[in-house]
This record gives structure tokens, sequence and C-alpha cells, in this order.
């Protein structure tokens, strides 16, 4: 693995967001709505549900959280579709690069799009509806660094999609996460799903996440092995994800779609 | 060794075969053509000396070894231009050789691309985005990527298409300098059969996935008793 060639992979998009105004606004305008809207539902809930009722907030931590997840997924879809949509998808596959190397390129310079879009809406939800991501104390850490991972897994395996089937599969990239957030627990218990879903649901790293930061806001309890159990699980799924993209990528190779791949 | 080694190779996509049991080499430095009609497997001939397209069967060795086994590596020295893929037209030109020169590793990077950037006349479009510039400027900017590296092996799939003239001849300028200077190993895949013959030490003719013939353009010409190449290929191809 060499850093020059990751570096390089980063600077391309870096240089991409860079260029435009519009490009950076995009980033900062949808999580910004998406905690202002939730602020004031969050807030409504908190008047007029007893659920709510000891704990303001939880609702619109959850929001910034799944924000995290969604933006952080989407990033990593995006980076790839970039080359696709800018027929630049061969010169970077015939240039010497490890499929790993493109792996870490791409998941650090999704970090950096994530965080430019949800600093600005987590600065905001301070003031505005006074409710701090940091009430969840040093659990954040590991909250985040599993929010992280199912993104950035979620993002591979759209990009193996991608890789397998062409751009024919960049509706897939947009609604993945959708499909997985009734599942994922966000702004309900597990418990309001009925039982055949909740077993599919407990396979999700997102119901155990979510639970958690239910449980610290509302009980102020951490349960580190619910993290935990997230964390492996995340583990898991990034590894058989890694899988899937070699898998896609030498399909790729024996299909032909390499070469040529473009809108 | 040669620089490049085929030894039977195969490309099937299910029913359709693309390349059937080619064999060629090609020496360092030398340039060799890659003639045939549109779907006759040039292409897929070059993605699979890319490591772009895996074989179904047969080799594809670089300086002695196979490009399955060591990929990466090999491609370090190599380089590539078409006319069917394109830099991101959001960077600058000099952005964009920026991020190939770190991807490719070279050392000195600013004075690679300022060398660059002046052979090519590219200069004064360095702050240009990409995408702003003429179709001949973004054919000179593809071939600055493409020498980035000052690859021991270029692969060109139809360099000067859809350029003026006069744009297509001095781009051809710079391939035969830059061939020269760096004794390079071009494989040249081509419709425009003058730039063949000024440009090739050896054609391949191809024909359903398969080399037909191959020779020097003269041996060519009178072995079939034409004036010129591109008589030459007219008969292959529709016979």
């Amino acid at each position: 693995m060499q850093f020059h060639r990751i570096y390089g992979l980063f600077l391309r998009h870096f240089y991409l967001i860079r260029s435009s105004f519009p490009r950076i606004l995009d980033l900062v305008y949808w999580p910004t709505i998406q905690i202002i809207l939730w602020g004031f539902i969050s807030k409504f809930f908190t008047m007029h549900s007893e659920f709510y009722n000891n704990t303001a907030g939880i609702i619109l931590s959850a929001a910034i959280l799944y924000d995290f997840l969604f933006r952080s997924s989407i990033s990593f879809n995006m980076l790839f579709l970039e080359e696709i949509w800018s027929r630049n998808f061969t010169n970077l596959f015939i240039a010497p690069l490890k499929v790993n190397e493109i792996v870490i390129a791409l998941t650090a310079t999704a970090l950096i799009r994530t965080l430019i879009g949800i600093v600005p809406a987590v600065l905001l939800a301070s003031p505005f509806f006074g409710v701090s991501l940091l009430d969840l104390g040093p659990a954040l850490i590991l909250l985040l660094l599993s929010l992280y991972a199912f993104g950035i897994t979620l993002g591979l395996f759209v990009v193996s999609g991608l890789l397998r089937y062409g751009p024919a599969f960049e509706n897939v990239a947009w609604s993945s996460l959708f499909l997985l957030a009734p599942l994922g627990c966000i702004y309900y218990p597990l418990s309001i799903l009925p039982d055949w879903l909740q077993v599919i649901a407990k396979g999700l790293p997102l119901v155990y996440i979510f639970e958690e930061v239910r449980s610290i806001l509302l009980n102020n309890v951490v349960n580190y092995s619910n993290i935990m159990l997230a964390l492996v699980l995340n583990f898991i799924y990034f590894l058989l994800s890694i899988f899937v993209f070699y898998k896609a990528f030498d399909e790729a190779r024996n299909r032909g779609t390499l070469i040529n791949v473009g809108e | 060794m040669s620089a490049i080694e085929i030894n039977n190779l195969n490309k099937k996509y299910k029913r359709t075969s693309a390349v059937k049991n080619i064999n060629f080499k090609i020496s360092k430095g030398k340039t060799i053509g890659l003639l045939g009609p549109n779907g006759c497997g040039k292409s897929t001939t070059l993605g699979m000396i890319l490591g772009l397209i895996k074989p179904t069967s047969g080799s594809v060795l670089i300086n002695g070894e196979n490009i399955e086994n060591n990929r990466t590596n090999l491609l370090e020295k190599m380089n590539f231009i078409s006319p069917y893929i394109e830099l991101p037209k959001k960077l600058t030109v000099e952005e964009n050789l920026k991020v190939y020169g770190k991807l490719y590793g070279v050392k000195n990077l600013k004075n690679k691309i300022s060398e660059l950037m002046e052979v090519l006349n590219l200069t004064e479009f360095g702050n240009r985005k990409t995408g702003e510039l003429s179709s001949g400027q973004k054919n000179r900017v593809s071939l600055a990527k493409a020498l980035i590296n000052d690859p021991e092996i270029l692969l060109l799939d139809e360099p000067t298409a859809s350029l003026d003239p006069d744009v297509g001849d001095y781009v051809r300028g710079i391939i035969e300098k830059f061939a020269s200077k760096n004794n390079s190993t071009i494989l040249l895949a081509s419709h425009n059969m003058n730039e063949v013959e000024r440009l090739c030490d050896e054609v391949l003719m191809m024909k359903n996935g398969e080399i037909i013939d191959q020779g020097k353009s003269n041996n060519l010409i009178s072995k079939h008793g034409r004036k010129n190449l591109e008589e030459v290929f007219l008969k292959i191809v529709r016979s």
C-alpha cells in the first residue's frame, strides 16, 4: 500500500469539492434543513409525549446521528458516481491503484464530506434547540465510529453493485439507506416492530446503536455490551462488503465493464 | 525479452468470442499499429493488456511478467489514452496532472508538470477547468496525463480521433518525439492509415477477433499488391 496513491485519489475529490461553492453549499444545506425540521418535531414531542417528557431532544439526537450515517454512506457512493459521471472511471482503473488503496482513499474522503455537512448542523442544534450530542458522553465516540463503519459498509455494497451492473445501479445508490431505515429503529424502540421483523432488525448494528442512544439519554445508563455488539456486527458486515467489492471488481474485469464506463 | 508478449489470448463474452487465440510480441522501443474494423477486438485486446479485462485463457506478459499476477506494479510503467475516456472536467489542467502524478508516484512532479505543459502548449491553460477546453486542448491534456509517468509502454486507442488535421499532426509529432526520446514501446490502435504508416514500425491486422496479417507497412502493401495501407485495410476487411 502506498500513501502517495491514497493521497492522489483524495486530492482528486478535494479539488472537486473546493472548486465549487454550490457543491459545498449542497453538502451543508440538507443536513441543516434536516436538523431544523427534526428540531421542531423533537420540541413538539418533548412537550406532548409522555415517553419523551424527561429528556429533551432524543429524536433530534437520533436524527443527527442518522444523518451522519446517511451522509457517510451517500458520500462514499457519490465519490464513485463522480468517476462514472465524469467518464474518468477507466483512467483510475488503469492507474496503479490497489483495491485497498481505493477503499481507504474513499473512506477518508467520505469522512471529510460527511463532516463538512454535519458539523454546521450539529453546531446549530445546541443554540436553537438546546440539544448537544456531547450529552451522550464518551460512548458517543464508539457510536459515531459504529455508524460511520456501517455507512461505509453500505457504500461498499452499493459501489460493488455499480461495478457489477454499471450506471444503471445508480438509483439503488440513492435509496439504499431508506430501505434499512425502518428496520434500524432510529426513532422508535425495537419493541414497536412485529416479532418477525424484530428478528431481522436484530441482525443490524443500527438497532443496538439507536437503542443505546435512547437508553443513555432516557436512563443515563451506558450498556457497553450493546455498543460492542454493534461494533462486532459492523466488523462482520465490513469484511463481507470488502469481499463483495473484490468479487464485483473481478466480475467487472470478467465482463469487460471497466473499460468505457460512463453515462 | 519482449516489452509485450501475448500468448494464445482469448476473450469470450457468453456466446461471443471477442478475441480468438491471438499471439504477438513487441520488442522494447518499437511502435506497433493495431488495425481492424470496428468491433474486431482491438479495444478488448488493449483492455486485456492493461489488466482491465480478464482473459478467458492465454496470457499477457509485460516485461516477462504476467499482468494478472502483478497488475499494480506493471501499471506503474504503462499508460493509456483513448477518446472514449476523459479527465475530470471540473478540475483544472494542473490539478488533473497533479492527481495523476501522485497516483503514478512521479518524482519531482512540479517540474514534470511544467515540462509537459510546455511541450504540449498547455502552459496558458494550467488554471483553466479541463471541461472548458476545446476538444483539441482536452486531447493534449489527456496526452499529458498519459505521459506523466514517462511510460515504458504506452497504449494509444485512436489518439487523434476527432481532431482537426493540424492538431492531429501536432499530436503525432509529440508521440514520435516521446517514443524516440524515451525508447518507449507503443501499441497504437487507429483507423487513420497515414498515422499508422508514419508512426509504426510494424502493423497487426485484426478481423473478427483474430490477427489475420502482420508485418511492416511496405511489406504488407507489396504483399497485397496495393498502393497504400488504406487499400490493404479495405481489401482485408471486405474479403
